[in-house]
This record gives C-alpha cells, structure tokens and sequence, in this order.
C-alpha cells in the first residue's frame, strides 16, 4: 500500500492480494530452507517440540520461541561465546547452530542450571568473585565453565585459559573470570 | 609549567545547518552541576538519520497545530537543559517507599557495567542507615526518574552520588521529625535504627507503617531542605566497603533483562536495510519479494527500508530478498592507508587557528639544546560493547514507549520527540541495564528504527543490531596524529614543549610537566568515518604521545624515564600515584634486571602516567619479545580518585580499563575500504581475552581526605604509552602508532 506520504506498508492483513497471486503464482523467494518441521529436543529436563524452519538459528528459537533470554547475541559468528549453550554436555555456540541439527538432543542453557533455587556451583563462583560487570557475557562463561569442570576437573591455569580465551568479555573482567572459573573447577 | 586555564575545544562535528537540529551545547552534566570538570569535549552531532514522512494523520496535525509541535519538539530540550530547576525537584520525585519497607530511589542513570546501580544503593543505603537490600533502584525510565542526566564522563561518582546522598539524607531528617510529631516527642527523644524510629520503650514506626501513611506523603511533596547533614566518611558503613552488585544474582542466573531481551505479547522483530558502503545511495528497489512473504511487515519511509516478522530470521529473509532487489551508487571514499596523510593535510590546510601559547616558544626553541619531533598516529577504534545497539518499541494510540541500551536516555527521548514530531508527554524510554557501552551508545538508532517498524506494524517490535552493523554503523573513537616539537635546554630541563593533536581530541591534551614555554593545539579535521565519544575520549591518545615523547627526552637526556617525570612535575597527586606505581613495581630494580640502557635484549620496562577527569594514574609495564610478537607480561597501575567507594568495583574499573586499554595498544584498529568498514566482527578485529591478562600489581590510594571522583575511563589512558615505551626499551626503535606495530 502506498499512502499520498509515499510510506508504503504492507501490514500483515493487508498482505491478501499478495497472498492470493502466490496460489497461481510461483514464489521466487519459496524454496526448501523455508519450510518448517517439527524439531524435538530436551530443553533444561524439558521435552520440548518447535515447528520451525530447521536452518534457524538454536540461539533464534531458545530467544524467541523459548523465551529464554538468558542466551545472548554477542557476534553471530561463534567468536564471542556469549551464546554458549551445553548440547548433550558439550559446550556449543548457538548462534552458528542450527535448530535442526540438534533435534533429538539435551539442551542446557544459563536457566536450566540451578536447582531447587540453589544455585550451581559455577554461579556461586561467578558470584563470590564478582565476575561479572555489565554481565552481558557471564551465562556463556559459565556454560563453558560448567563443561570445563565437569569434564576436566584436574584442569591447569593454563587450560583454563586456553578454555575461556574463547569468550569475550568486553568490560574485561578477566582477572575475576580467571579466579571464578579456577575455584569452580577445583571445588568439582 | 602546569597549565590551570583550559580552553574550551569546539566540538568535532560541526553544528548542523538543519533547523530542527538543537545547537546548544551538549554537556547536559556541565550545567547541573556548576563545577569546572569538563564532561565530554566532543559529542557526536548530527542531524537525525531518517527523515519520516507525516502519515495522513499526522500530516492533519501538523497543519491544524504545526506551530505547536516544532515548539514541543524544541521544549523537550528547553527542559532537558533547564534543570537549573533541580532544586524544585520534590523528595517524592526521588523516593518512593513501600510497605515492605523497602526505599525506591528513582535516577536517571544507567547501569552499564560500570557499577552505578550498586554505587548509587550504596549512597541511599548510607544515608537512610538501611541495609542494601532493602534498597531498590530505578534507572533511566524517563518517565517516573527525575533527570540527573546522561551516563558519561565520569559523572555519577562526583554528581549523582552527592545529588542521591543529599536527598536521602533529607528524606530521613523528614521522616524522622514526622515520627517525632507522631510520637508528641522532641526529635532528640527519638531514635531511629534500621529503618524503626522509637520514641521511649512504647512507642515504635518502622517505614512501612509510614509508607501508609496518607499525611506523610502529602510531606514527601516537598524539595528536600539544603540543611540535611550527610554521613561523615569515617562513619560510613556501606560506602567505602566492597559491597558486592546488587544484580549480581540475577546475572549469574540469566535472570537480568537487557533492551535486547525485553518481550511484549504480539511483538515482532526488526531488521534493517543498510546501505552497501558508506554514502551509498539507493538507485532501485523492489519490495515485492518481501511483500510476498507471509507475516512480515514491510516499511518503506524516505531512505528508510525495514521489514519485521515474528522472528527474527524471518525478517532477514525478508530484508535479505530486498536487498538482492537493490542497486546502489556508490559514494566517494578513500581506503584507510591514507586516513593518516588525509587528517593531517585537512587539518593544516586550515592555517594556525586555536592554538594556546603560554610562554614564549620562540625562546623556548632558541634555548634548546637538543630536540625532539615525533608523529603519533592513533588508529579508528570500536566501542564494540558486547550487547549490540538494541531497542523494543511499543506504540499505545500516540504514546510510543521505547525500551533501549542508551548511556543517554533524554537525548535518545529528544530524537524520538524530533522524529516522530511527538511531545515530550508522549514518548517514555526505558534503559534496562544495558550490556555494556564505554561511551559507544550516547545515541538512538535502534529505537527509532524499532519505533518506525512498530508504528507500521501496528504491534511492538524488537530490533537488534548485528555485530557487523554495530562495527559498521555505529561510531568510533576519533583517529588521529599527534605532533610533538619538544627541546630540552643546557641543563637537561624541558624548555619547549609544542604538542598539535589532529582530530583525535582535546582531552588531556596539556602537559602536566613544568615547561616555560609552549603550545597546544587541537585541530577539527575531515574525518571519513562517524565520530564520537568513548572512554576517556582523546585523554589516550594524547597521553601516549605526551608519555612517549617524554621517554624520548628523557633517553635524550640520558636520564632514568621516571628520574625525569619527577623532576618535571610539581608536588601533587600524580607524582604521588607515579611514585606509588614505581615503588610497587620496584622501578630501579626492574630496569637494571631488564637490563636497560644497554644493548636491548627483547626484554624492558616503560611507565607513564596521566590525569583526566579529577583522577590520576601511573602504569608501570614489562614486555618481551618472544617469536616476533609483542608479550606484556606485567603491569603495575596506581590509580587515585579521592574517597574510595567501593574498593572491588574499583579495582574492576582498574583492570577493565586497564586490559580494554591493552586492546587500543596492541592489535585494536578499524579498517576501512571502498566505503567498508573491512573488519567488521570479532574474527578480525581482535579484542582483549583472557589470555591476554598480564600479571597485575593493582595499587589504590584513597583519598579519603578528597572528594570522590569517577573512576570508568582515566585507568585507561597510562597503559599504552608504558607498553610503548617498555617495547622501546626491549628493541631500541620507537613505534609511534596506536595500535603498535613491531617493525
């Protein structure tokens, strides 16, 4: 629609004719990644099933679908780590991960880790440490973190740091991170 | 000589000849808090990014009232600016209490990572002898928040966190003669202890019955009186301790809601179409693709194409098949290796305005025995905050409600007023506290482009940016060159000190160092990218060339870099925090460990120190060589503000600004071609991780005898020079870049 303003809008209701010529008209914009499926997954201990195109973004249908906002957009390219999640265990990048290739997996994400409003042991550490400032990026330090103590609870000052240098933290809180993660993992 | 007077430094970006555009100056602070510490010496100034056409409804409104809304367009700075009026500002605009006994302060600040939310419960919690958790605050809601204005330079500590204190102080003196009226006692004849005032044995209030009561509110309507006496710092119980963050639970359980998280039901989410390179213009284009997908709504306004869908991948694909629609015209652009050359050269085309003398430099350069010119060049940098600009707009009939990531929400508020030709009484923006933002998010892009989808959409739709808009579309800290014309005289003293900064900024740009004759300079050039503010503004560049040149007169002068300094500052503050950072570092030691002075052997120490702001810091730095690349293994920083208020998150400031300064030292540069910005995300515009964290000698001197300033940017500004010149001392050639280069 175009007002006398030149603002042209195409408003959902308004979309019939357009919606009407697709009947007998090829769509050029139609193809395959557009058509939705139902993706079954665990979602923190919940069976979950999302109707969705399968090349989403995990991070997309956590976020919007799932409501959990605890997963942040740091990058989009899987260089921050800001939107780590666990799949099965291991620590994942869901914004460069597709919502079909995890259908049939446990996913953890930042919400699902404390229990009965007692918090994991990563988070106390997050906590007594102070690592955290704007705090935009600390639910993907401590998905990491969760999966680093879990899997390597020997692990060295070195490896942590070769570990966490895959996030970014752009306060720079390191020095904090560095001393939660360490006592995260030696109390595991 | 130290240099008391400070000429004001026009802005960088010129005032726009566009009518509509507010002229007044921008340091919104400097005129609330009548004090000479200047705010921030250049702002980002530009007239508004999208022209909107007037909807046929709007269009009415303007003819039967056009008058009436450019006016309220206007008044919505006019009041922004006038808060002389503050002192009206009633206690009940400031407080609220509950019937849970828990206080609500109400501010306009935000909370962005620097501490605010912490500090300022600090401040109401000391002053109303509460505990901090019964402390609650409300930021940046520019609705119910009385206006201490926008969050930047360093103001919160020395302005709101007085402003907070002298109101809470005020409202316990009410709330305590109220109860003495209650009690029929003398105010001496009541006590008050955590929020219970008692009157003999009988006689008890706590603050909750008082949030009931209807007559105290009437109270409450009043300006808090000028004679409330605040908590005296060796009787402070919270502030000047290391209480932890206040949101810190809600962190570390992803329970906390940045602009980008914020849901309404119905919402929808936004993308935008952007332009191919810089001042590209669209010759063709064509909606129909998008229109043709189901649920998304397409918006077309002036140089505006946005689509919103109810996700956001949706809305890419939309926004993605009008984009293989268009074709562009390119604008002109030149590449970044001849960002440096272009400055300096529309710099100097514009003669010798501005430039404060002190002294006579003709004397100055008779005197000196020897010399030293140095170019320093300082890269494009990104405030590239972790949360990207993010916005959730909501239209209910004519108010438009915007949630957004803004360090500057009356400013953002003013845009949305201009834009939407809205009156101040029918726009509200809402920052929740917000992932970060270093002085990169003082405007509003995000929420009008949220609010232009929504209005179309007719539903409340969520924008956020990419990390490639954000590297592209946002604004940069200014590049720059640096000219220092330094001599030294017979006796190895400072005789001539000439310092021209080529559009970096004013910031800091005088010398501390006794010099009897001299210039300084700041000169506006033509810059290719948008500018603006960034933590501690120019203060980095100019102290990285100001502490390198002195490295380079003090090798001159075959004298130690720290002999040197000492000799040339005046008993103060910074000498105190350099000698507090080389004492810590054990200076003389560590030189002759590192062997300096000799043949250099990959290996050296470098210090610096610097003062913007109020507040003073020295680093002291040792780095090595090792597979020809650049290692900082150490780094010693004393940093003094005044009266400490919360040592931890003090020392998290320190450090942060510290390792973010390391960033702009050693790898942080902004690229550019053809009108692209050619690093545009994290894989190639390399930021400080962990394993960059030197090992770290953190020292504070509280003042507890000053008054308490900012401590966000200042901590920055020392570590690159140090870094500079301990990289001199390893390998004997001196690299004058930001970020710097091994040659």
């Amino acid at each position: 629609m175009i007002d006398r303003t030149g603002v042209t809008t195409a408003p959902t209701a308004g979309n019939a004719v357009a919606r009407l010529l697709r009947r007998f008209l090829p769509d050029p914009t139609e193809d395959e990644s557009v058509a939705e499926e139902t993706i079954e997954l665990q979602i923190n201990g919940q069976r979950q099933s999302a109707d969705t195109d399968p090349d989403r973004p995990l991070l997309d249908v956590l976020r919007e679908d799932f409501h959990l906002t605890g997963t942040k957009f740091g990058c989009g390219e899987g260089e921050c780590g800001a939107c780590t999640v666990l799949v099965d265990g291991v620590p994942t990048r869901s914004c460069i991960t597709s919502v079909g290739e995890v259908g049939g997996t446990e996913v953890q994400t930042i919400e699902g880790l404390a229990q009965a409003g007692q918090l994991h042991g990563v988070q106390q550490a997050f906590l007594d440490h102070q690592a955290m400032q704007c705090g935009y990026c600390v639910p993907g330090h401590i998905m990491t973190a969760v999966a680093l103590a879990k899997e390597r609870p020997n692990a060295s000052r070195d490896e942590i740091v070769a570990e966490m240098s895959q996030h970014i933290c752009r306060c720079c809180n390191y020095e904090n991170i560095l001393a939660a993660v360490q006592q995260a993992v030696q109390q595991s | 000589m130290a240099r008391p007077h400070r000429r004001p430094i026009p802005d960088l970006n010129p005032p726009s000849s566009d009518p509509l555009i507010d002229r007044s100056p921008s340091n919104d602070d400097l005129s609330i808090d009548d004090e000479p510490l200047e705010v921030e010496r250049y702002e980002l100034r530009e007239p508004p990014r999208y022209r909107f056409a007037a909807n046929r409804r709007e269009f009415t409104q303007v003819v039967g009232a056009g008058l009436l809304i450019t006016v309220s367009a206007r008044t919505a700075h006019a009041q922004r600016r006038g808060r002389s009026a503050r002192r009206e500002e009633l206690l009940s605009q400031r407080f609220q209490l509950g019937d849970d006994g828990i206080v609500t302060v109400l501010t306009s600040k935000v909370s962005v990572g620097q501490g605010a939310r912490t500090q300022l419960s600090q401040a109401a919690a000391e002053e109303l002898g509460l505990p901090i958790d019964r402390i609650r605050l409300v930021m940046a809601d520019t609705q119910r928040c009385p206006d201490d204005g926008g969050t930047a330079g360093s103001r919160t500590t020395p302005s709101t966190v007085p402003r907070v204190r002298n109101a809470a102080a005020a409202l316990r003196g009410l709330l305590h003669q109220f109860a003495a009226e209650q009690f029929d006692l003398n105010t001496e004849q009541v006590t008050y202890s955590e929020g219970v005032f008692r009157g003999g044995d009988q006689q008890q209030l706590s603050l909750s019955e008082l949030a009931r009561d209807e007559a105290l509110q009437e109270r409450l309507n009043a300006a808090p009186s000028e004679d409330a006496s605040i908590v005296p710092i060796d009787r402070w119980r919270v502030l000047g301790t290391s209480v932890d963050k206040v949101d810190g639970p809600a962190v570390v359980t992803g329970q906390t809601k940045y602009p980008s998280d914020i849901q309404l039901p119905g919402m929808l989410y936004g993308k935008v179409l952007r332009p191919t390179s810089y001042g590209a213009t669209l010759a063709s284009v064509d909606l129909t693709p998008a229109q043709q997908l189901d649920d998304v709504v397409v918006v077309r306004d002036g140089d505006f194409i946005g689509c919103a869908a109810p996700t956001s991948w949706r809305a890419a694909k939309a926004r993605d098949a009008i984009a293989a629609t268009c074709q562009w015209k390119a604008g002109s652009s030149f590449p970044s290796d001849q960002l440096f050359d272009r400055l300096k050269r529309s710099g100097d085309s514009q003669g010798d305005r501005g430039r404060d003398v002190w002294g006579n430099p003709a004397e100055g350069t008779a005197k000196a025995k020897q010399t030293v010119r140095g170019e320093y060049e300082i890269a494009y940098v990104q405030h590239a905050p972790m949360e990207p600009r993010a916005a959730v707009a909501q239209w209910q009939d004519d108010q438009l409600t915007v949630w957004t990531g803004t360090q500057q929400p009356a400013r953002v508020h003013g845009e949305l007023c201009q834009t939407f030709r809205l009156s101040p009484q029918q726009a509200r923006v809402i920052v929740p506290d917000t992932g970060g933002g270093f002085g990169g998010k003082h405007t509003g892009e995000a929420a009008v482009e949220a609010a232009r989808l929504a209005k179309a959409a007719g539903r409340p739709v969520s924008l956020r940016w990419t990390r490639d808009e954000e590297f592209t579309w946002a604004y940069f800290r200014p590049a720059g060159v640096i000219t220092v014309h330094a001599g030294l005289d017979a006796a190895g003293d400072l005789c001539l000190w000439e310092f021209t900064n080529y559009n970096s900024g004013g910031s800091a740009i005088e010398t501390p160092y006794k010099v009897p004759h001299g210039s300084t300079r700041f000169v506006r050039c033509d810059a290719p990218l948008r500018q603006g503010s960034y933590r501690a503004l120019a203060s980095t560049a100019n102290t990285f060339a100001r502490e390198s040149a002195m490295d380079e007169l003090a090798a001159r002068s075959d004298a130690d870099p720290l002999d040197f300094r000492l000799r040339h500052l005046a008993d103060g503050r910074l000498k105190d925090v350099l000698k507090a950072a080389a004492d810590a570092f054990h200076w003389p030691r560590r030189v002759a460990e590192t062997g300096q002075g000799e043949k250099p052997n990959q290996r050296g120490v470098g210090l610096a120190c610097g003062t913007e702001k109020g507040s003073f810091v020295a680093a002291c730095a040792e780095v090595e060589i090792r597979d020809g690349e650049l290692h900082v293994v150490e780094v010693c920083q004393a940093f003094e503000c005044g009266a400490v208020h919360n040592p931890r998150n003090l020392r998290a400031q320190q450090v942060g600004a510290l390792m973010m300064g390391l960033g702009g030292a050693l790898t942080e540069s902004i690229e550019f071609s053809e009108g692209k910005i050619t690093n545009p995300s994290f894989s190639s515009y390399r930021v400080p991780r962990l394993s960059d964290l030197p090992k770290l000698n953190i020292v504070q001197l509280n003042r507890p005898d000053l008054p308490s300033v900012g401590a966000g940017e200042t901590p920055i500004i020392a570590i690159a020079p140090a870094v500079a010149n301990a990289l001199f001392a390893a390998t004997g050639t001196r690299c004058r870049s930001m970020p710097l280069r091994l040659s």
